[in-house]
């Protein structure tokens, strides 16, 4: 039978593990030295995110193998991480858009997982919560500093937009492992966080002079383990070391 | 060249961090920002990393006004010949704590 409340955890895991890959690769490469050590300091959050809960997965799967099994050793489909978090980083723009729509969903889910049924995942939740609220601030600024601002920054923006909105809809999706974990009032109904995402998105964009895209369509499949060519390229960087020596300690 | 150096650099702030102890904001350095809010959050970021404060003061260094280093005689010369301004002159009780 398969083991739902592992395969959320680790949902929640891969969603943290790629975002901070991806902001990981900025380090050094930020436009100026505060927005360096910004970054990285929000990169070790959710990277302690990730490992809380690869730590719980790791126990709730009850195999025996450690949070890095999880981490290093499964394959591209095995990873249920959302879409967008495995887009490129692009520009400033790009990354800061991404962050911002992430930020603004995982406040909201993390807030509703601190009121959950499972007091791990609750405290989990708690203690991540006051991390993300300030990823949001950080990140919503930015994107509002960059609607705002020039006519390169905003084009720059626009362009972010284009790219990442079609991987927005995936996050409301609701998949099986999430339907169960619903049931058990772990996990609360995503679709229902739609509405109040899409009202805290509209605001922000009002103050950016975006406006939100009439797309209909929406690509998904990240959450079950249909990724982009993206994630197979993440993975070769992130599992090399412990693919090449197992187990190698530093 | 200064307009030049203006376009390129965003504006110097001073950070001031008020320690878990209590006490005053003690100056801990500088960084760049482009507006307020920005320096707040740097500071955060940079200053701040390891537990270092509960508090945060940023002024744009422009506004900061400063003695001339040229005149260290004659504003700080004068009072090294004044030990008595110390309250070092008696004896403090032993029933008096925290002094």
């Amino acid at each position: 039978m398969k083991n739902f409340k592992t395969e959320y955890l680790l949902h929640l895991a891969d969603n943290a593990l790629i975002l901070s890959h991806r902001l990981g690769e900025w380090c050094g490469h930020a436009p100026i030295l505060e927005q360096d050590i910004a970054l990285t300091n929000i990169t070790l959050d959710i990277l302690g995110q990730a490992r809380y809960f690869y730590q719980y997965a790791a126990k709730s799967d009850n195999k025996g193998k450690s949070e890095d099994y999880y981490a290093f050793f499964r394959n591209e489909r095995d990873f249920k991480n959302l879409l967008i978090l495995e887009q490129p980083n692009g520009d400033w723009a790009q990354t800061m858009l991404r962050q911002f729509l992430y930020d603004n969903y995982c406040l909201l889910l993390y807030q509703s997982l601190t009121e959950c049924s499972d007091n791990q995942i609750a405290a989990i939740a708690s203690k991540a919560v006051k991390e993300v609220k300030y990823h949001y601030k950080f990140s919503s600024e930015w994107v509002m500093r960059l609607g705002d601002g020039t006519e390169e920054s905003k084009k720059r923006l626009e362009n972010a937009l284009e790219n990442l909105w079609i991987y927005t809809g995936e996050m409301f999706e609701i998949t099986p492992y999430e339907t169960e974990m619903i049931k058990l009032g772990i996990a609360p109904d995503p679709s229902k966080l739609k509405h109040k995402w899409l009202e805290n998105t509209q605001n922000i964009f009002k103050l950016s002079n975006l406006s939100i895209p009439k797309t209909e369509w929406f690509q998904k499949g990240g959450k079950t383990g249909y990724h982009t060519e993206n994630l197979g390229k993440i993975l070769t960087d992130l599992q090399y070391m412990q693919r090449s020596y197992p187990n190698c300690n530093w | 060249m200064k307009h030049s150096e203006n376009k390129k650099n965003w504006p110097l702030w001073e950070v001031f961090v008020r320690s878990k102890r209590g006490l005053g904001h003690k100056h801990v350095g500088s960084l760049r920002a482009s507006d307020a809010q920005m320096a707040v959050e740097n500071a955060r970021d940079v200053y701040t990393r390891r537990q270092e404060g509960i508090s945060i003061w940023v002024v744009e260094s422009k506004n900061i006004i400063a003695s001339d280093p040229g005149q260290i005689d004659s504003l700080f010369d004068p009072a090294s010949d004044k030990p008595y301004r110390h309250p070092t002159f008696y004896d403090v009780p032993n029933e008096v704590k925290n002094i």
